[in-house]
């Protein structure tokens, strides 16, 4: 016999007692108080012959359905637990007839849950010390106001509240939680001076013109509405939809309100795209404005090279990949930090280089959260050379290191391939050394450790030669 | 303007605001007012604390800072040249309005927007006050979505970074021409800088914590919810195809948590080159099933298309079963052999049906009967599956299979 109906530390330790014993189900009849002393008089229940256990899932889940109004649900969960200290894998058998009733009525619990979480409507009761209090009536489908509480407390520690609900009450006083009986709905206030902010809310933030009625009602049950105020404003506003946009659609179309222009006047007005730029943070800007070739349109900026117009080596990359395009900087990525560590080694100073790439917007294809960088074709490598030429005006470097087949190409104008351009300096018109070499990306994408560490040697070797030249 | 009510402005701000789409407070960290002894507390599931008629739920209270705006983008009922009644709080108004709705249990926080005034930073500057009072001079400890305006310093969207859940910048339009043509302030380069230093900010955040040297000194969250964006469907001639490769660039660059998409809505005082009719709710439907074919599917934009026409999803039947229709030859699926990722291009099949048709077919083969308990309807499935008890034979090849399905045509109603 169950003195509190949803109390699960009752139900636990009876059921505990009796699994111990080895009661079978059907030997077991669960009664609440509320159904009157049990016809066969003094229960006894087995003294316990053992710790039995249990998945802690099942008591999880058993310690949210105790709190189902359904009378049969203790003689239920008995019946469930019995099978599962003889079953482990009882919870799993999701086909189970029983596990699914139990999955069902959890599920229950828990949407009843939920909802009071999301409907209680806390109204003021004053304030005392700067601690202000507040009152709430709810209904719930079920016995779960325990389940709740904690949950108003984590929330709302703050200040005080009460919620009364017919089986029962929490109070949240002085940050100590306690429970005490049930109430009734006079025992709250009526009403609250922000009721009318929050209904004027609600009528506002409704679109009149996408009415869907079902949709509001499978979330917010109207078994709900009598307890929250806005509800009282459903049917005046369904009734005045149709005529609200009825009117907008009538309305002709009005003259343009008369302060437009004036107000508009504060909008920044857009660079003219300039190509005649006269200083590298001109050329940066209309780098980032460029709509020379399509790629612009799905990157997040034009990338313009980076470093002092008086370097004297120019170091030419393929094109912006993932990070650059989102910080606007080249060689920022891991190909970056390769190149960063390699130019180290060689001893080149990164910050008396310049740094930039021979297409300016990264080119890429979507592939889930990641961008996968694709090669620029020779025609946006044509297209681009524009500004790599303008680039190469401004710095006037002695000698060019092209990073890669793309860089080469942009550079010379020519396809040809690194392996039959590598090594030795090669003249290119003006006096301009080139050494031609890899991209660091390339290193990255070896599988074999060994070729990698020869092909790192190999580009290092390629920075000397280019330190030495213009030295 | 400043003799407005408080509840006369709320009503100005809150329709203003109505047509963003976005009212998530899911997905950011776990936090309480145990310790701050303030209020407010974020537990991972977002709670919708009303729901409107029109069936969108209410979770945060949103609201405009301002509707005054100096930008004229026709979409907008806040354009410049628009007649709207205009409205300004002031952030302290905005701050006691979201503590009083707060403290009732009304919602979950606050999603704070804004028309530009005065210039992009001076917006973003408001924007992010109104988070910092309530952040630290009131310990709110609820959630915060705040509009990030495109164009805005870097440094300040990195400051409401520290404050906020969740930040958004909108695209409005997915392509160049509809925001040339619509929005002629707007420019998608500079929406997608703001998106690339919300993306670098939360990157710098979670380098500086993985880095720390102490273990417990862990560094500010930098907008733990992520970013979100909105385009709106059906004010410009955008196919499905544009908008959803909008927003797979969006999602593999930005990292964004959500893409919304909202059916363009007649608003009061309309443009006259817009669209007077009723929103176009089932394609808005359609793109939204695309949209959670990409993330939680494994469908590449590519393949959702297969199933489509001239760009556009078809409106009567959804787009895993357009493809699936296309793709008869991947068809019948093994119920208890096949891998997950087979599974989840059943029609029919959900993501929390496939989970549990894996866990439940490690305990014994898995017959009709028992799939009728795992997954909603069996009878959408029939076509696609194979079970001990059930082989389609045909029925997946038969030619009136999309009737099946699909809601019989208007015309024929109409003639009978």
């Amino acid at each position: 016999m169950l003195e509190e109906p949803g109390d699960f530390t009752e139900w636990r330790s009876a059921a505990r007692a009796l699994l111990a014993g080895g009661v079978a189900p059907e030997d077991v009849s669960w009664r609440g108080s509320e159904e009157g002393a049990s016809l066969f008089g003094a229960e006894t229940v087995p003294a316990p012959a053992g710790a039995v256990s249990l998945p802690r899932e099942l008591l999880e889940i058993a310690e949210r359905v105790i709190c189902h109004r359904d009378a049969e649900v203790p003689a239920r969960l008995y019946r469930i637990i019995w099978r599962a200290a003889r079953d482990r894998q009882l919870l799993a058998r999701t086909t189970d007839a029983e596990v699914d009733w139990l999955r069902g009525a959890d599920k229950a619990i828990r949407r009843d849950v939920h909802k009071m979480h999301a409907f209680v409507r806390f109204r003021r009761l004053g304030e005392e010390a700067g601690r202000e209090s507040f009152a709430a009536w709810f209904e719930p489908s079920h016995r779960i106001l325990r389940l709740t509480a904690p949950f108003f407390q984590r929330r709302f520690t703050g200040m005080d509240w009460a919620i009364v609900t017919p089986d029962a009450r929490a109070i949240w006083q002085d940050e100590i939680l306690t429970y005490g009986a049930g109430g009734t709905r006079d025992e709250v206030p009526d009403s609250d001076v922000v009721e009318d902010q929050w209904r004027t809310y609600y009528g506002a933030i409704f679109n009149p013109a996408r009415v869907k009625i079902d949709a509001m009602r499978a979330e917010m049950p109207k078994k709900y509405w009598k307890n929250l105020p806005e509800a009282r404003d459903i049917a005046p506003l369904l009734a005045g939809a149709e005529a609200r946009v009825e009117r907008m659609r009538e309305a002709a179309v009005s003259l343009a309100n008369p302060l437009t222009d004036k107000w508009r006047t504060r909008v920044p007005e857009e660079l003219a795209l300039d190509d005649d730029v006269k200083t590298m943070s001109e050329l940066a800007r209309a780098v980032d404005r460029c709509t020379r070739c399509p790629l612009y349109c799905d990157a997040t900026q034009g990338v313009a090279g980076e470093g002092p117009e008086s370097a004297r080596i120019m170091l030419v990359g393929e094109q912006p990949g993932d990070q650059e395009d989102l910080q606007g900087r080249p060689f920022v990525g891991p190909a970056g930090q390769v190149l960063d560590e390699a130019l180290a080694e060689a001893g080149l100073d990164r910050r008396r280089l310049f740094l930039t790439n021979a297409v300016k917007h990264f080119k890429f294809e979507p592939r889930g959260k990641r961008r996968l960088h694709q090669n620029p074709t020779t025609g946006e490598i044509d297209i681009c050379r524009w500004w790599l030429d303008k680039e190469r005006a401004f710095v006037q470097p002695e000698l060019i290191v092209t990073l890669g087949a793309s860089a080469l190409r942009g550079v010379t104008g020519k396809s040809a391939s690194i392996k039959s351009m590598r090594g030795d300096a090669h003249e290119l018109q003006g006096g301009v050394k080139l050494i031609a070499t890899i991209h660091p990306s390339f290193l990255l994408r070896l599988p074999d450790r060994e070729r990698a560490a020869e092909e790192r040697k190999a580009f290092v070797a390629d920075l000397v030669r280019a330190r030495k030249l213009a030295a | 303007m400043s003799t407005k009510s408080i509840l006369e402005k709320l009503a100005v701000l809150a329709d203003a605001a109505k047509y963003d789409a976005s009212c998530a407070s899911s997905g950011t960290v776990k936090r309480d007012s145990t310790a701050t002894k303030g209020i407010g507390s974020t537990e991972g599931m977002g709670i919708c604390h009303s729901y409107a008629p029109d069936g969108r739920c209410i979770s945060l209270l949103k609201i405009l800072l301002t509707n005054f705006c100096i930008y004229d983008c026709r979409f907008c009922i806040n354009r410049a040249s628009s007649n709207v009644e205009r409205a300004r709080f002031s952030p302290q108004e905005v701050v006691r309005l979201t503590l009083d709705f707060y403290k009732r249990n009304y919602i979950e926080g606050l999603f704070l927007s804004s028309g530009i005034i005065r210039s992009e930073d001076y917006t973003m500057e408001q924007l992010v006050e109104v988070a910092r009072i309530l952040r630290e001079e009131h310990r709110f400890g609820g959630y915060i979505h705040l509009k990030t305006i495109a164009g805005a310093d870097p440094g300040l969207i990195a400051l409401a970074g520290l404050y906020a859940d969740r930040l958004s910048t909108n695209v409005e339009l997915p392509t160049e021409a509809g925001l040339q043509s619509f929005a002629p302030e707007k420019k998608p380069e500079t929406i997608r800088k703001t998106m690339a230093s919300v993306r670098v900010g939360a990157d710098d955040a979670i380098e500086a914590a993985k880095s720390r040297l102490i273990g417990k000194a862990m560094p500010p969250r930098f907008a733990p919810a992520g970013q979100s964006t909105q385009m709106i469907v059906g004010a410009d001639a955008a196919r499905d195809d544009d908008i959803l490769k909008t927003a797979t660039n969006l999602y593999s660059g930005y990292q964004l948590r959500r893409v919304y998409y909202s059916a363009y809505s007649p608003i009061p005082d309309a443009s006259s080159d817009l669209p007077p009719v009723r929103p176009p709710l089932i394609r808005e439907h359609r793109l939204y099933q695309a949209d959670w074919l990409l993330r939680f599917y494994g469908f590449e934009r590519a393949e959702i298309m297969e199933g489509a026409r001239g760009g556009m999803l078809d409106l009567a039947i959804d787009p895993k079963l357009a493809w699936a229709l296309m793709r008869r030859e991947a068809f019948p699926v093994d119920i208890n052999r096949a891998p997950r990722e087979l599974l989840l291009r059943v029609p029919g099949l959900g993501t929390r049906a496939v989970d549990r048709i894996v866990a439940a077919r490690r305990l014994g083969k898995l017959r009709l009967g028992d799939l009728a308990k795992l997954t909603a309807s069996v009878k959408k499935l029939l076509p696609f599956i194979v079970t001990p008890d059930w082989r389609p034979g045909g029925l997946t090849d038969s030619a009136d299979l999309r009737a099946r399905f699909a809601p019989p045509p208007e015309q024929l109603a109409l003639a009978l």
